[in-house]
């Protein structure tokens, strides 16, 4: 599957409107992703960043055009199926808040193995159980895994849980992570070096890579940089659109 | 998921222990509610078996019923001793039990009776009167004391004590002069019998001897052996208790003791005033009952109430959840394990409680009123209860959990807040 050179994900002439007869929020000729591809999509707060990210991570469906993720046509997913395609093949880093507060950082991290028998199997394929897997990713992302696995993510800074989250998203090697302004939180030097650990282990993984954001700064360390306003076509104006969002 | 549900849960432990203790105090109120009425009933049922006509002065079945077995209230009238030989020499009649109330010792209610008492009052189960120590009592001052008098007052087989007139806790005169001495200590019954110091009637009439128009006489009173010489045939008893030779015959002596010429007077089936008194009794049962399903009605309202409040908190929750995977359904009995946790452990610790309440208060119920509260499993009753709480614990449970499934539905994987 890897092999091929079919896009990771790939929307075309899709429109988008909160409701029935209001005009479209979204209106994306096309955007697609390669496979292996670290993207850089820029957009100012209330631009539809959102509203695309749950498009593209199926919770959302355009009223008109199509999206393949993986090629898999999500239109033709029934709603029941969606949720286990998008834990199969999607990791999710949020802004912020990314962690469970009840459940340790082992227990967050190891949250999509829960719902996911594929993300869980391919977490052991080298032969690691869940647990070392945990603490291999745990590692690779700078964090000591004796001091943190079984600490609660209150404890934790900032910068620590949003490791653990990156940690959460790629366990189980999904082919897409999606991360969702996953540095604003962050103070700037902590974003450069949190950067570089998330693009060397979704390397790693082999997983493609959508970064969303509204610090241009941060563009020129990605393949491309995509500016949503470029885009969408949609006529609606951003205040208005982020309203709803 | 119940693993997930669990740690959310003991996350929020202060709010989840309130909610389960608001349940755990409406089922604890429900069961004991529901306990004290059977076995008030039960206690109220056993204290007499084997009688088939309770006799007294004119008035209120339900009141001589309470004032001659139960020992509650006073009688308004007495049976002149004419009539009570007069009825016990009716051929139908098996046995009298006379009994003769009115006299206390601290606290606890003089029985004037005779031997047919120790020979023929059952309780429970057809059960006779035992003695753990000593015998029935046979001189004038002798005196059978219940075994929760035993208990409570220390006494032992030999001891003497002092009778008061009237029944109060503070006895206004004391009959000093005529000390009783105890003959015999009585096997616990669970029965009013347990809180009664028994005397021959000619021992009621001894203790008044010095008594004329309601006050003692002044001076020394008179001596326990000028007493014992004196004529001590008793002119009047508060109540008598009957068993008939054949059962066939109670309407008859009935109709024949309630148009008695002589003296007016009321004969009455304990059976049926037991069933007049739940009659009575029943409207305020009701009305506990009723008091008792609100407040567990409260206890599911506030379980709904804090898991709605949370809902608003934990949308996050539910984005990151959607995240890794979570279906709305997964959501939904996310939020319907939860409140099953909580009732579950609202209806254990309610139970527990309740046995506690049980424990504690069937001392007080048993010296207080002599009525007996046994510890016990569940019985179907309760079990009912206990289910119908579980149910509407889980109903409950489901309006919160589809407010979260429609909220995580809306939401998608954006973080509101």
């Amino acid at each position: 599957m890897k092999t091929d050179n079919q896009p990771i994900v790939q929307l075309r002439d899709i429109q988008f409107a909160w409701h029935r007869g209001l005009d479209p929020v979204l209106a994306i000729k096309e955007f697609s992703l390669s496979r292996g591809e670290h993207v850089f999509l820029k957009g100012s707060s209330g631009s539809g960043k959102t509203t695309l990210l749950n498009l593209i991570a199926a919770v959302l469906l355009p009223q008109k055009g199509s999206i393949t993720i993986a090629n898999q046509p999500l239109a033709e997913l029934p709603r029941s199926k969606r949720d286990q395609f998008r834990v199969d093949h999607i990791g999710l880093v949020f802004q912020q808040f990314n962690l469970l507060p009840f459940l340790s950082v082992a227990e967050n991290v190891q949250l999509s193995c829960r719902f996911s028998a594929l993300r869980k199997s391919r977490a052991c394929e080298a032969g690691l159980n869940l647990d070392q897997e945990t603490d291999r990713l745990l590692s690779a992302m700078k964090l000591a895994p004796d001091e943190i696995r079984n600490r609660a993510t209150s404890e934790l800074s900032v910068g620590q849980q949003q490791r653990v989250a990156v940690a959460r998203a790629l366990i189980g090697r999904p082919p897409l992570i999606i991360a969702d302004e996953p540095t604003s939180s962050l103070d700037s030097d902590s974003r450069q070096a949190f950067l570089d650990l998330l693009f060397s282990e979704v390397e790693s993984a082999g997983s493609t890579l959508l970064f969303v954001s509204h610090d241009a700064a941060l563009a020129s360390s990605f393949d491309r940089c995509v500016d949503l306003q470029d885009i969408n076509q949609s006529i609606i104006p951003t205040d208005l659109s982020g309203e709803l969002q | 998921m119940i693993g997930i549900a669990w740690k959310s849960l003991r996350n929020r432990w202060p709010t989840a222990l309130l909610a389960v203790l608001a349940i755990a105090m409406s089922v604890a109120l429900i069961l004991t509610v529901e306990k004290i009425r059977r076995d008030a009933r039960n206690s109220f049922t056993q204290t007499v078996s084997g009688t088939d006509l309770i006799v007294g002065a004119r008035s209120g079945a339900v009141q001589l019923l309470l004032y001659s077995v139960f020992r509650i209230g006073s009688a308004t009238n007495n049976i002149s001793w004419e009539s009570v030989e007069e009825i016990s020499s009716r051929r139908a009649i098996d046995w009298v039990i006379p009994l003769s109330l009115g006299d206390s010792h601290a606290g606890f209610r003089v029985l004037g009776t005779s031997d047919a008492y120790f020979e023929h009052y059952r309780f429970g189960a057809k059960r006779a009167l035992a003695f753990t120590e000593g015998v029935r009592f046979d001189d004038v001052f002798d005196a059978v004391i219940g075994s929760e008098v035993a208990a409570q007052l220390k006494y032992q087989v030999g001891d003497n004590i002092v009778v008061g007139h009237g029944t109060g806790n503070v006895a206004l005169v004391e009959h000093e002069q005529q000390p009783f001495k105890i003959s015999g200590i009585l096997a616990p019954t669970g029965t009013p019998v347990d809180r009664a110091i028994h005397v021959s009637l000619q021992g009621i009439e001894a203790m008044h001897v010095d008594w004329r128009n309601g006050a003692t006489v002044k001076g020394e009173g008179t001596s326990a052996e000028a007493i014992r010489d004196m004529d001590l045939q008793p002119t009047a008893v508060t109540a008598l208790l009957i068993g008939l030779k054949s059962k066939g015959t109670v309407f008859r002596e009935q109709r024949a003791i309630n148009t008695y010429r002589a003296e007016p007077l009321l004969a009455i089936l304990p059976g049926v005033a037991l069933q007049e008194l739940w009659g009575l009794v029943g409207v305020a049962e009701i009305a506990l009952m009723i008091v008792s399903v609100m407040v567990v009605i409260a206890g599911l309202v506030n379980l709904m109430s804090v898991l709605l409040a949370g809902l608003n908190e934990r949308r996050r929750e539910m984005a990151v959840l959607r995240s890794v995977g979570a279906r709305p359904e997964h959501v939904f009995v996310l939020l319907c394990i939860e409140s099953t946790l909580l009732t579950f452990g609202g209806i254990v610790m309610g139970l527990l409680m309740h046995y506690i309440l049980t424990a504690a208060g069937s001392l007080f119920l048993m010296q207080r009123f002599g009525l007996s509260v046994q510890l016990s499993l569940p019985q179907s009753t309760e079990i009912k209860i206990l289910v119908s709480v579980a149910v509407a614990g889980l109903v409950a449970g489901m309006i919160p959990a589809l407010q979260a499934y429609r909220k995580s539905l809306a939401d998608g994987l954006s973080q509101k807040l």
